[in-house]
């Protein structure tokens, strides 16, 4: 009774701030519910047994990948008669997205059901390796048959985030950096001279 | 305690619900009553540590302090800024208590005495603590002024940066423990120093992930000298300026939940948790929970210790000591960690 209780109150809640992120006026307003939405989704992973991922969704999108959106979006100088200016003209664009969308998970949900992938089990229960662990039973997978699908994302990424980084570094002259080991090399005898100006003459360091 | 209620004749669905609201309270209630006193404590070390008395005037040795603030907040009025985001601003520091106990869940007090016996537990934890920034950034924002606005951006740049290497710390730790349940990462460190000492800080390839965990924690609650978030020199008092009555007492207490649990897990991962410090039969007479709490009694007086001894970082330094010598450092480990259990103990 407690599981379909939970089960109803996560799903109910996971579509309806789904629907609230797209609806709310303000931005910021969005990422929150958008969160909600993320948390929710891992508490109905729980309840199907993929603890592992539930928690992998809370740690990377709702720890970082979340904070970082409302990062930006906090700084966001919004106007939102320009934002509901765009509706019409972004409409057929926004349509085919969902459309996309839905084709995508009609194909995937279809071709599970049709037990095409040897991912899983299609009543449900999702254990590869039977006795083992969440984390043991994807390990296996991720480090010995998927090996090369695993690291050539990684490399991916890897890019990704070198492509990220040469794009927005620039050097800048003016700026002033701590040199932390020089600092700590500095003894006093060299940091400090003992000098004895004339009087009315000063002196130049 | 679910058997012990299905045997006064409840169905087992309705036995495990109040056998777990009852562990519920059985964690929070001396929790908050912890949270009060070891906020006397710290007051007390640092007033020590300044050649001050501390608080000395309520109760014997003004061990009462604490409630008498919490009353005195408690009958204060709560101001709402009428430029605020209302709800926001009020949902801000009930998610920050909330987080602030919710990891307490996993923590084992003592052989099987843990509210959630789950097999991904220090996933659970990293997941929570990681959700621990978003009430200081909803109270930044929400605040709709500008010292709160800096504080939350400063508080969500530190917080990822340094939940990174703390991920790493923990993946060294899983990998010697060879699992991710806290009581087994507690039951592995049993006689792990030449048989003789219980806990991982007695081995030269953790105990410098133990000094790093040290000082992450510290960087991740937000203590001093990594207190950038409240800044008082600079930012009044960060997110919280704008806070008043119970809603400030709320971010005060999920503060110090928040250290007092980074205590427990400084205690539980490095040294040994309820095991008692030495493999010395007459010490397990005494009962795990009163080891557990000595251990973060421990930790809570270096915290103490380092708040009134260290002065507070430079905003580039923090990130410099996160990204530039923690994350490569913990990465180095977890590279060198595998390698020598490859070899020793999972070798050929």
């Amino acid at each position: 009774m407690i599981h379909v209780f939970a089960f109803y109150l996560f799903a109910v809640l996971t579509i309806a701030s789904g629907a609230v992120t797209i609806l709310a006026r303000n931005p910021v307003h969005s990422v929150l519910w958008l969160i909600l939405a993320f948390f929710n989704a891992a508490g109905l992973m729980v309840l199907v047994g993929a603890e592992f991922i539930a928690m992998l969704l809370v740690i990377v999108y709702v720890g970082a990948v979340a904070v970082l959106f409302l990062f930006v979006v906090m700084m966001l100088d919004i106007d939102f008669a320009e934002l509901r200016a765009g509706f019409v003209k972004n409409f057929p664009l926004g349509m085919l997205i969902a459309v996309v969308l839905l084709a995508e998970i009609v194909l995937g949900v279809g071709a599970y059901k049709a037990g095409a992938m040897h991912l899983g089990t299609p009543d449900g229960t999702a254990i590869t390796a039977p006795g083992a662990s969440n984390i043991a039973a994807i390990g296996q997978l991720m480090y010995g048959r998927y090996l090369f699908l695993f690291e050539a994302s990684g490399l991916v990424l890897l890019v990704a985030m070198i492509g990220a980084i040469v794009l927005t570094h620039r050097q800048r002259s003016d700026s002033r950096g701590q040199n932390v080991a020089k600092q700590n090399a500095r003894r006093p005898d060299e940091a400090t001279i003992n000098m004895k100006p004339e009087v009315g003459k000063g002196m130049t360091l | 305690m679910t058997a012990f209620f299905q045997n006064l004749g409840m169905s087992y669905e309705w036995a495990w619900a109040i056998a777990t609201i009852c562990g519920i309270l059985l964690i929070a209630l001396p929790l908050m009553l912890g949270v009060a006193m070891i906020i006397y404590a710290d007051r007390k070390i640092w007033a020590a540590m300044a050649l001050r008395r501390g608080p000395n005037v309520v109760g014997p040795f003004g061990l009462l302090q604490s409630f008498a603030d919490g009353l005195k907040v408690f009958l204060q009025e709560t101001i709402v800024p009428s430029a605020a985001n209302k709800g926001i601003f009020l949902i801000a520091p009930i998610v920050t208590f909330t987080v602030a106990l919710l990891a307490w869940a996993v923590i084992p007090f003592n052989s099987g005495a843990v509210l959630a016996d789950i097999n991904v537990g220090l996933l659970y934890v990293l997941a929570i603590s990681s959700l621990g920034v978003y009430g200081t950034v909803m109270a930044g924002w929400a605040s709709n002024s500008k010292y709160p606005f800096f504080s939350a951006m400063r508080a969500s740049a530190q917080m990822i940066s340094y939940e990174v290497s703390i991920g790493f710390i923990l993946i060294c730790v899983v990998l010697w423990a060879n699992s991710f349940n806290l009581n087994e990462i507690v039951l592995a460190q049993k006689g792990a120093g030449l048989g003789f000492v219980n806990g991982f800080w007695f081995n030269i390839l953790l105990f410098p992930m133990w000094v790093m965990f040290l000082i992450s924690g510290m960087a991740e609650t937000g203590r001093a000298p990594f207190d950038l978030t409240e800044a008082e020199s600079e930012l009044v008092a960060g997110f919280q300026t704008e806070y008043s009555s119970m809603s400030f007492a709320l971010y005060w207490l999920g503060e110090y939940a928040n250290v007092l649990l980074m205590c427990a897990l400084n205690a539980t991962l490095f040294f040994g948790g309820w095991l008692p410090p030495f493999e010395i039969p007459f010490l397990y007479w005494v009962p795990g929970f009163v080891w557990l709490l000595l251990k973060i009694l421990f930790f809570f007086f270096i915290f103490s210790w380092v708040k009134a001894t260290v002065p507070r970082y430079r905003y580039d330094q923090l990130m410099r000591l996160g990204w530039k010598v923690f994350l490569p450092v913990s990465l180095g480990f977890v590279v060198l960690v595998s390698g020598w259990l490859m070899f020793t103990r999972y070798g050929a």
